[in-house]
């Protein structure tokens, strides 16, 4: 890649000061940090959803809960939450082809998949809008838990809180992350990284992306699955 | 553009191209229709049933499987340097215990709730009123009495 011509000497030592002992620039690992303080927050989310599970009699059946389908009606569990799942993957896979056009200087292709990635990512947040708004007018929400357990008993309104909330932070995340995306594709269509010479920020916005489909792939397995 | 330089030389992978990640988006939908697949089949199964368990299990490792891919190779993980790499898998071991005694405490906080609550074990055998009564029209809005 770029070579080392300003120095007098290359700094080939890793730890012999100077440069970045991991090879990456401060921003990349600085953002693959607070990605491990944001894993360890939806990390707490999840095991105390699953504690208060284990310490539940009874729960409802998510393939109860979650069985409806915007236009289809009820009857069809898994179907819209695979759509979901499938459509933040797709705008992982977007975003990574969008990071490795940047490796190429490629402005061009950057915009498209940035566009696509943003798409995607406003796809899911519109189904998941429409999932929470159907769930509203089941009766459920904070503090209203309408469904039955799966052996018919009364149910725990932690089910409703826990989904809402976690589901909440999950969709907030995404949607920072569609604001984030908003803003690398002004600045690539400015021209931002070409006077730069690099498209290393995109990079660190597709490291927050992927951490956002991550996340999903947590949340769909412990509330949709298991 | 010397001032660039700094931040240029870091960013020497290239890794595996277009070609890598068409293979990875390929494997992350594999697994993902196999976890729909399995989480389907137990729709008919139930609750408290072994294979139900087994099942479930099977998911998560499925899920595990589906975070080492996006995290080794669309965030490039994998092509960092090692020391980087640890930074950021050892301190996820701390997962393991995190949800071992979780699990195991909600659990022994079930156990002693119904041992020691009597209103608990009451309280929580209540039946519910039907959610979605068959032959009712799904437009249609329901309020249910709450809890």
């Amino acid at each position: 890649m770029a070579t080392t011509t300003t120095v007098s000497a290359p700094p080939a030592k890793l730890w012999g000061g100077g440069r970045s002992p991991f090879n990456v620039e401060y921003g990349k690992i600085m953002m693959w940090y607070f990605l491990m303080s944001d894993t360890f927050t939806f990390g707490a989310f999840l095991i105390s959803y699953g504690t208060t599970r284990f310490a539940t009699n009874g729960w409802p059946d998510p393939n109860k809960v979650f069985e409806s389908f915007p236009g289809l009606g009820n009857g069809y569990p898994l179907l819209f939450v695979s759509l979901m799942t499938f459509i933040l993957i797709i705008s992982s896979v977007t975003m990574v082809l969008a990071v490795q056009a940047g490796h190429n200087m490629n402005k061009k292709a950057v915009v498209t998949n940035l566009i696509l990635t943003i798409i995607g990512g406003l796809a899911f947040l519109s189904c998941q809008a429409l999932e929470w708004t159907h769930l509203y007018h089941e009766g459920a929400w904070w503090g209203r838990n309408p469904f039955p357990n799966w052996n018919g008993t009364v149910s725990t309104t932690n089910f409703t809180n826990f989904f809402f909330t976690i589901t909440g932070f999950h969709g907030f995340h995404v949607f920072s992350g569609v604001i984030i995306n908003i803003v690398m594709l002004i600045m690539t269509l400015s021209g931002v990284f070409e006077r730069r010479g690099h498209y290393l920020m995109i990079e660190k916005a597709g490291l927050y992306w992927h951490f956002v489909d991550l996340v999903l792939v947590f949340v769909f397995t412990c509330f949709y699955l298991v | 553009m010397e001032q660039h330089v700094s931040a240029v030389e870091y960013h020497e992978h290239h890794g595996g191209g277009t070609k890598e990640i068409k293979r990875v988006t390929i494997i992350l939908t594999a697994l993902t229709l196999i976890e729909l697949a399995l989480g389907y089949s137990m729709v008919y199964m139930s609750e408290a049933s072994t294979s139900r368990h087994v099942i479930k299990g099977v998911i998560l490792i499925l899920m595990l499987a589906k975070a080492f891919y996006i995290v080794a190779y669309f965030m490039h993980l994998k092509q960092e340097i090692r020391n980087m790499i640890m930074t950021i898998c050892i301190p996820l071991f701390l997962f393991v215990w995190f949800i071992i005694a979780f699990l195991y405490d909600g659990q022994s906080y079930n156990n002693n709730r119904n041992t020691y609550n009597p209103y608990y074990k009451v309280h929580s055998s209540q039946k519910a009123p039907e959610l979605r009564p068959e032959n009712e029209d799904n437009g249609q809005e329901k309020k249910k009495s709450m809890e």
